[in-house]
Parts: C-alpha cells; structure tokens; sequence
C-alpha cells in the first residue's frame, strides 16, 4: 500500500544524525572487546571523532514536515538542542578520558553509554509523540543510571545511582501515568493531535489537567525542579565528575526540550491552567536551589544546587509563554552547556583519587598555585553568578526581560533576589582560590591537552556570548518562532 | 563625530584594557620593575590621549561629543553608543589622570603579585571609562558591573587585614544595588517601547518621552538603590569606611576618585532628566538624607582613631555635599556638585594617598602613634595641610569653588538647607583641622616601628600633581566650569520640559501602574 506509506511520510533524512550516531556507539561497543583496559583512551577519541562528525549532520537536518507518521519532528528547534547536546557530549568525553584513568576506572561502557545517552537526548528532542518521546528519555535515563554507577567499588556512587534510579523510575512512572490519562482522553499519543483536541474544547476536561499535573511532576523530575530535586545532589556527588557535569547539562537540555515542546505545541490551549503551577516551581525552586547551595562543602553539591536554580530561572522562561521566553531557555542551556561544563572540567581536572579537591575548602588558595585553572574557574562562576560581561549576564537578562515584558513583576523580583543569594556561594569559591593561603599544595597535576581544548572552547563560548549574543539569540528566535504562529 | 576619523573614545577607552591584557601575555611575572613601567606607560599614554578631549571640545554645544554608535544587538535596540559631553568631559580626565596617580603610587607599596595587580588597575580604568562614556543602558549596565570585579579582587587580594570581609561586603552592596537598577533599567525599557512603539536602550531616545509620573517613583527607587550604594549615601554607606581601611593605598584614591563618583554621575545622567517627576518628589527627602550625611559623617569622623577611616567617613560627609549640589535641581548646584565631584577625586584622592605613605613608613594609621611628625617630615606636612585645607573648603583652593557653588544652589533652593549644610563645613573643618594638629603638631613623639624619611621624588611629583589641581581649580575656576556651562543648562531645562510632559502623560490610561495587571490589559493578553 503505497499510499499509507506516503501518508506515513518514512523520510529518513529526519533521522541521519540519530542513525549516524547509533552506528557509532554500537563501532565503540564492539571495539571495546578488542581493547586493552590501558587503552581504553581510544574509545574515547573515537567517540569524540564520532561527535564531531554528527554536529554538522545535525545542524543541517532541518524539515519541520512531521515524518513518520508524525512521530518524528525534525524542526529547527530539534537541531538548535541536537548540537547542544552533541557539543556537551563532546566536552564530557575530552575531560572524561584523563579522570578515568586517574580513578582506575577504565571501562569501555562508559564511552558508548555517554553516546546512548545523546542518542536518547536527540531522539528526544525531534519527538513529536508522547510515545517517542518516552522512548527517547528512557534510553536517556537507563544510560545515565549506569553512568552515574560506574564507580563501583565506591559507596557514594552506588548510593548516588540507586537513588537515582528509585526516584527516576518513578517520575517515569508519573510521566507514563499522565501520558495514559492524556491518551484516554484524546485517543492519541501525538502532540499535534492532543492540541488540536484540546483547543477545540470550550471547558477543559479535568483528566486532561490531570495529566497536564502528572506530566509537569515527570519533567519536574528530570530538569529537577523543586520539590523533585532530591535525586540530584547525591547522584551527582556519587557520579564520575564529567558525567556529573554531563548530567547537569545534557540531560538538563533534554528535558526542556520536551518540556517546551510538549507545553508549546501541546497544551497551548491550557495555557492559563499551567502558568500558575509553574509560576510557583519556578520560584521555589529558584529560591531553594540558591539557598541550599550557601551550606554546601562539596563544589559538586553546591553545583548541584545552583543547577536546581537555574533550572528555576528556565522555567520563568517557559511560563511568559512567548517566542522571547523560550527562545531565551535555549540562548540559556547554550550559555549553560559552555560555562556549567567549563567549571566541571577544571574540578576534574583538581579532584584526586582519594577525593582531594572536592572540598571547597581544598580550593584555598588555587590562584597562587595554579593561576590559570583560578582564572577559568573564577570566569565560570562569575558567569554562572550572572555578572557581566559573560554569558551567563546575557542568558539572565533575556529571561528576565521576556518576564518583565510579560509583566511577572514579582517572579522577576524573586529572579534578581535569588541571583543575590547565589552571589554568596559562587563568590565563596572564588574568594578561596584568590584570597586564602594555599591548603592543598600536593601533587598537583598539571593541565593536560584535553583540558585546554575543553576550557579554551568554553571559556571563548562563556566570554563571546556575553560580548556579542545577538547571532546566537537569532538563531534561538528563529527557531522558535514557528512554536507561537 | 570623531577626531581626525578615529573613534578617540574607544580608544582612551580600551587602551587600558589591551594593555593590561599584553602586559599579562607578554611580560614575564618575575619582571616587575618591566611591568609597573609598562602599566606607568600605558597610563600615561591613555591620559595623554584624553588631553584630546578638552582640546577639542565644543563648549558652547550641549549635546554629546566625539559620539560613535553602532549597532549591537538590534533585535533588542542595544548599540554600543558612545559620548562625552560637559557633564562627563571633567570626570573622563579625572579617570585618566588618578589612574596614572594610583600607579605610581603602587610602586614600592605592592610587592606580591604585581603583574595581576597593574593588570586590574588598568581593567578598572577601561571599565569606570565606559560607564562616563557609554549612553546606551546597556552597554553602561555592562561597564557599571565590569568595575566591581576587578577592584573586589584589588581589596580581596592586596588589602589590609580584614580584606576578605571588606572585599565580599563591598561586592554583596554594590552588586545587589545595582541588580535593582538593572529592574530599573528593564521596567524603563519596556513602558517606553509600550509607550512609544520604539523598544530601545538608547538614553538619548528614552530622554525624548518620559514616561508617567507614576512609573518614574518606582523606576526611581530601583535607580536610587543602584546608584545611591556607589555613592554611597546614608543608609546605604556602611561598606565605605571598610573598603577603604582595607584596600591597597592606590585602591582607596581609586575608589574614592573615581568609583564613588559613578554613583553621582548616574543621578545626574539618568535620574535626573528620565525622571523628572520623581526626581522633584524625592528631593526633599534626598537633601535631607544628604545633609544628614554632611552632619553625621562629620560627626563619626571625630570619633575615629585611625587616619583612613577618618578620612573615609569625612568623604561619606563630602559626597553628601555633592547630592545636595545635585538634587538642589538648579544651574548652580548643578555645577557645584559636579565640580566638587572632580574636587573630591582630588582631595580625598590626596588624603589616602598621604596616609599611604606614612603607612607605608610606619605600618600604623593610628593618630594615637604620631605627634609633632611636622618636626620630622616638613614637605610632607606641608603637602598634608594643602590638602587638608582643599578637603574643607578654604578659599583659593577647589574646594572653596565647589562647596560655594553647592551652597548657592541649595540656597536658592531653600534658605534652611544651605544653613545646615553649611554648618556640616564648619563641623568638617573642625574634625581634619584637628586631626592635623594631633598629628603634626606638638613635640615628636612617635612609637610606630619603621624609619621615618621625607618624602622620595616619586613621592613628590604625585603629591605635587593633585596640589597643582587644588589651586588650578581653586584659583581659575571659569576655566573648569567653562567646560559644563552648556551641559548643565541644557539638563536643567531638559528636567523642566520632560517634567511637563509627563504631567500632561498622567490623565491618559495609556500607561498602566506598575503594580499589576489591570483589568484592561487581562483581557487584551
């Protein structure tokens, strides 16, 4: 039957960079058994080879014509994350290769997992139905769980990982339950299809509001808002710090890349119903993540927490519900992947097999030491803090600005009061490397190649976007713009 | 407008910055005497290129000078817009010139990590540049934030002993204070691109429509919050007397020079001709919380023991006078205030230099430590009493010019305020004078540790540079105020005819409060 085969529309040239990637994950998964455990460096190179080639393939996949069977939706906004995710994942990888071999963990699975992980991210993205899209953020998450895992022999990581795999199945269950409500209640699983249903409602069904609430609860989970964060403090302490930084960032993306398109392209119509709850995590968890990170002595845990409240400020910009809001979430995971994982490579860099470096008090007096790795660290966190003139301002102030343009005045208050709080805990690091005697002196190492390629690119990511965003925020709105027509 | 077709203000303005950045890539760290020649040359050459400004300078044109403007970011209305005008050209040289100050006066007093040290010296003068100079909001929000990190690091890293304590609180007040602004700057923004249809960061278009008086309170308030930390006004000055103890001798005469006086520079430039209504709603209240501060800073003065607090609460006491100057809202105290801006720089600059030296003779600011030091050190108690005497006003020096202006002004505005302003001179006057014969006058009688010697010629020519500038202003004033004469009246009939038009804006519904949503604009989302 041809015909239904058209109307399925099987245009694979959709889905090259997933099908290219595939391939490559699956090359390093039987290369692995070939490779000797001193060697598995290698794997890692290849699969940064692997990354490289599939960012361009990515960014020219663009046909915003729905393709299999409206499954797949291989639009401007799906490759604008693709490269986000593709180019993180090529960060992770450079500084993933040296740590493993520092903490005797080497082990092929981590490189092809990391791939799965992006594939999962990239699928994702492009989903343009619930179930495509479930598929997509469990081989994400099954990845992750064993990434975050993959120290076994170390107490931290395997509590880390069982937790995160406990609170992660069930959010997953809660998704997968709001989906079925969704589904029981328009009869299908497409977003297009669930929007057109809806919109053609004069009083809103409370099922579907039902599931509009489980599904917030599952993406809750996943960019770990508040109150659904508890997963993500411990599964990043106990995580290899690349794949913490990985985690942050990647999966972090992913997540509002459905989140975007799902309430976008979705629920338009219910809008009025999702902005007050939204309104609401994103406060709290602005605040919380700003507040519970001044306590922390370990950087990864106090990263944790200041991931949790830039997740709050993203949200802001989904809630304002137009092209700047979310155009801004995107220029802002793009700031984030380039300054969060810049400030994950110099701590992977610091941190010793017996867990020196860890310690924010181990950062004392970093500058007198090392001047240069003070230097990227300090840039990064002063981004991540929002002070110009480096990306992190600009990100901040386009999120802040659709949120005034819509008149959330007082969110936007809470926004600016919770960057004040964060102040704290991001200058603390920073007043410890270049202000206080050296504590931790010892065998330092020195900076290897794969951490200059990483810090050099961010650094010249963090610094350019903050200088000059205009490009990059064009090609945000451009994208989004046909979310809100 | 540009000299000979070069863009002059980007250039005084980044000069500092690519140098600093080739003394870090090119000049080995081991190398300081190379590196604080190489600052000292960078200095100068920015200083000595800023002298192109008051030679070509129009003074009969009161709009802006030398402008350049290019597109930014377009989508958003942000240009990278550059201009000098004659309430900014004195402010622009006063930058240049304490920089040069600041770095001879560093050249025995830093011995760690010098390299880094010029390095943010130079970084702080391209960013304090850029903040006289920028007009668009947000290129001076970028400017405004850029000067914070380097000198955190300048007190956090080389200041005294509380430094880290200094260092954060000086950081936590101004950048909070200045994230308020930027709400500010952000809520103005949007009301005039509503208003107007045109959504621009260019101050030259948002001075054209002010906006409701209702909107210009609160957009007020957020300014006041960011600029009012810098200057700093009461209550908001708590982090000054720390800073200041704490900081590198250069870092106090920077901060008290240039950084405070971007705090005033931003009421002048911003508040008040965007927000003419506010501005005459709040007046009262700012002169009374700047005569206050003229009375109490005086007053905390006389109770310090040591020489730099002193110092700083008496400059709490001076930029007192320069808001009064400022929101007296007429010619005079326009003018006033903004030359006893440059006067501040110059004295208050002299003072912490002065006490840098004998701390660095001494290692101690105690008053209590010194008395008869005249005897001993001649050249340096005659520098100290010249300066002394420009910090209270004594005539023939510029501080005699400026707080005649201020008090002009605030007469005029009204006959009370000028009386108790001017008994806050005489309370000033009381409190350095008898600072001075505390400890230079009397017997010599001295129990710090370290040699005390007269001052050395590097010593000389930068104290001798700021006496030249006490009596230059003190004695030729009409050259300096020449220099604003068009600017200052052109802003005071600026903040007359937008304060009518936002009158006649109050009637319309065009502009909602800024409280919330009202119902009218609920329904049209």
């Amino acid at each position: 039957m041809p015909s239904a085969l058209n109307a399925l529309n099987l245009n694979f040239s959709t889905i090259w960079p997933e099908i290219i990637l595939t391939a490559v994950a699956i090359i390093i998964l039987v290369l692995d058994f070939f490779v000797k455990k001193e060697n598995k460096s290698i794997l890692g190179y290849l699969s940064v080879l692997g990354l490289l080639a599939v960012i361009p393939v990515a960014a020219m996949t663009v046909d915003p014509a729905p393709s299999f069977g409206g499954m797949v939706r291989a639009d401007g906004f799906s490759a604008f994350f693709n490269v986000i995710f593709l180019i993180s994942a090529v960060f992770t990888v450079l500084i993933s290769m040296d740590y493993m071999e520092k903490m005797n963990i080497q082990r092929g699975e981590y490189y092809y997992l990391t791939l799965f992980a992006t594939l999962g991210m990239m699928v994702m993205a492009s989903a343009n139905d619930f179930v495509n899209l479930y598929v997509g953020l469990e081989t994400m998450a099954i990845s992750f769980y064993v990434l975050v895992a993959i120290r076994v022999d170390n107490r931290k990581s395997v509590e880390g990982a069982l937790k995160y795999f406990v609170l992660g199945a069930l959010s997953s269950g809660i998704l997968l339950y709001g989906i079925a409500f969704a589904y029981g209640f328009s009869g299908t699983t497409s977003l297009t299809g669930i929007a057109s249903i809806g919109s053609r409602l004069s009083s809103q069904s409370p099922f579907l509001l039902l599931a509009l609430a489980l599904i917030i609860v599952g993406f809750g989970f996943k960019i770990a808002a508040f109150p659904f964060h508890s997963w993500s403090p411990d599964a990043y302490e106990g995580a290899p710090v690349p794949v913490a930084g990985f985690l942050s960032v990647g999966s972090k993306a992913a997540a509002f890349a459905v989140f975007v398109r799902v309430f976008v392209a979705a629920f338009p119509a219910f809008h009025g119903h999702w902005v007050d709850l939204l309104w609401i995590l994103s406060a709290a968890t602005m605040v919380y993540g700003s507040v519970v990170a001044i306590s922390q002595k370990n950087i990864v845990r106090m990263l944790a927490y200041s991931s949790i409240a830039h997740a709050g400020v993203m949200l802001m910009g989904l809630l304002v519900y137009n092209d700047i809001g979310s155009a801004g979430i995107l220029y802002y995971l793009l700031v984030y992947t380039f300054m969060n994982l810049g400030a994950f490579a110099v701590i992977t860099m610091f941190i010793r097999k017996d867990g020196r470096g860890s310690d924010l008090s181990d950062y004392r007096g970093l500058a007198a030491a090392r001047p240069l790795w003070a230097f990227f660290l300090a840039l990064f966190l002063l981004s991540l803090a929002g002070i110009p003139p480096t990306g992190g301002f600009t990100a901040k102030f386009f999120i802040l600005a659709a949120a005034i343009n819509a008149r959330y005045y007082w969110l936007a208050a809470i926004g600016v009061l919770s960057t004040v709080i964060a102040l704290f805990f991001y200058a603390k690091v920073i007043f410890y490397m270049y202000m206080n005697e050296r504590a931790d002196a010892e065998d330092l190492p020195v900076m290897g190649a794969t951490y200059s390629v990483v810090l050099i690119l961010t650094a010249i990511g963090t610094v350019i976007t903050g200088v000059y965003p205009a490009p990059f925020m064009d090609i945000a709105l451009k994208v989004i713009k046909p979310f809100f027509m | 407008m540009t000299v000979a077709g070069i863009p002059i203000l980007t250039l005084i303005t980044f000069l500092p910055a690519a140098g600093a950045t080739l003394i870090i890539l090119f000049i080995n760290k081991e190398a300081t005497e190379a590196i604080k020649w190489a600052a000292l040359g960078v200095s100068v050459a920015t200083f000595l290129l800023s002298l192109i400004l008051p030679f070509t300078f129009d003074a009969s044109n009161p709009s802006l000078q030398w402008v350049e403007k290019a597109v930014w970011i377009e989508r958003f209305g942000m240009s990278y817009f550059m201009g000098v005008d004659g309430i900014s050209i004195l402010l622009v040289l006063l930058t240049t010139f304490i920089t040069v100050l600041c770095i001879l006066a560093s050249w025995t007093d830093i011995k760690t990590r010098v390299k880094a040290y010029m390095a943010l010296f130079l970084y702080t003068e391209t960013a304090s540049l850029g903040v006289f100079m920028a007009q668009d909001f947000f290129l001076f929000y970028i400017f405004w934030e850029a000067v914070l990190i380097p000198m955190v690091f300048i007190i956090g890293v080389w200041g005294g002993a509380r430094r880290l304590y200094s260092a954060i609180k000086f950081f936590l007040f101004t950048f909070i204070g200045s994230l308020f602004m930027l709400l500010g700057i952000l809520a103005l923004y949007f009301y005039h691109g509503r208003l107007t249809g045109v959504y621009t960061f260019d101050s030259t278009i948002l001075l054209q429509n002010p906006l409701a008086p209702a909107l210009q309170f609160w957009i007020f308030i957020a300014f006041f919050l960011g600029f009012a930390v810098k200057v700093p006004m009461f209550p908001l000055h708590t982090w000054l007397p720390d800073a200041h103890t704490d900081a590198p001798t250069a870092g106090s005469i920077v901060l008290a020079a240039v950084l405070l006086k971007l705090g005033t520079y931003g009421f002048v430039r911003f508040s008040l001709p965007l927000l003419p209504n506010a501005t005459r709603e709040f007046a009262p209240l700012m002169i009374g919380i700047s005569i206050f501060a003229i009375l109490y800073g005086a007053y905390l003065t006389l109770a310090q023991k040591d020489i730099k607090k002193l110092i700083a609460y008496s400059s709490v006491s001076h930029m007192g006078f320069v808001m009064l100057g400022i929101f007296a809202l007429n010619t005079e105290g326009l003018k006033g205030g903004l030359l006893q801006m440059i006067n501040h720089g110059i004295s208050t600059g002299a003072l912490f230099l002065l006490v840098g030296m004998i701390y660095e003779r001494a290692h101690s600011r105690a008053i209590g430590d010194y008395t008869g030091l005249f005897k001993k050190l001649p050249v340096y108690g005659t520098f100290f009493i010249i300066i002394i005497l420009s910090s209270m006003g004594f005539p023939a020096t510029n501080g005699f010019i400026g707080e005649l202006f201020v008090l002009l002004g605030a007469f005029k505005a009204h006959t009370v305020y000028a009386v108790l302003a001017a008994s806050g001179v005489l309370l000033g006057a009381v409190c350095l004078l008898w600072m001075f014969q505390r400890v230079f006058l009397g017997d010599f009688v001295y129990q710090g540790k370290g040699a005390l010697k007269d001052l050395s010629a590097r010593e000389v020519i930068t104290a001798v540079s700021f006496v030249v500038f006490v009596f230059w202003i003190g004695l030729f004033p009409g050259r300096f105020l020449k220099f604003m004469d068009a600017s200052v009246n052109n802003l005071v009939s600026q903040v007359e005819t937008n304060y009518k038009k936002a009158l006649a804006l109050e009637g319309t519904n065009k502009v909602a409060s800024l409280g919330g949503r009202s119902a009218a604009e609920r329904t049209d989302k």
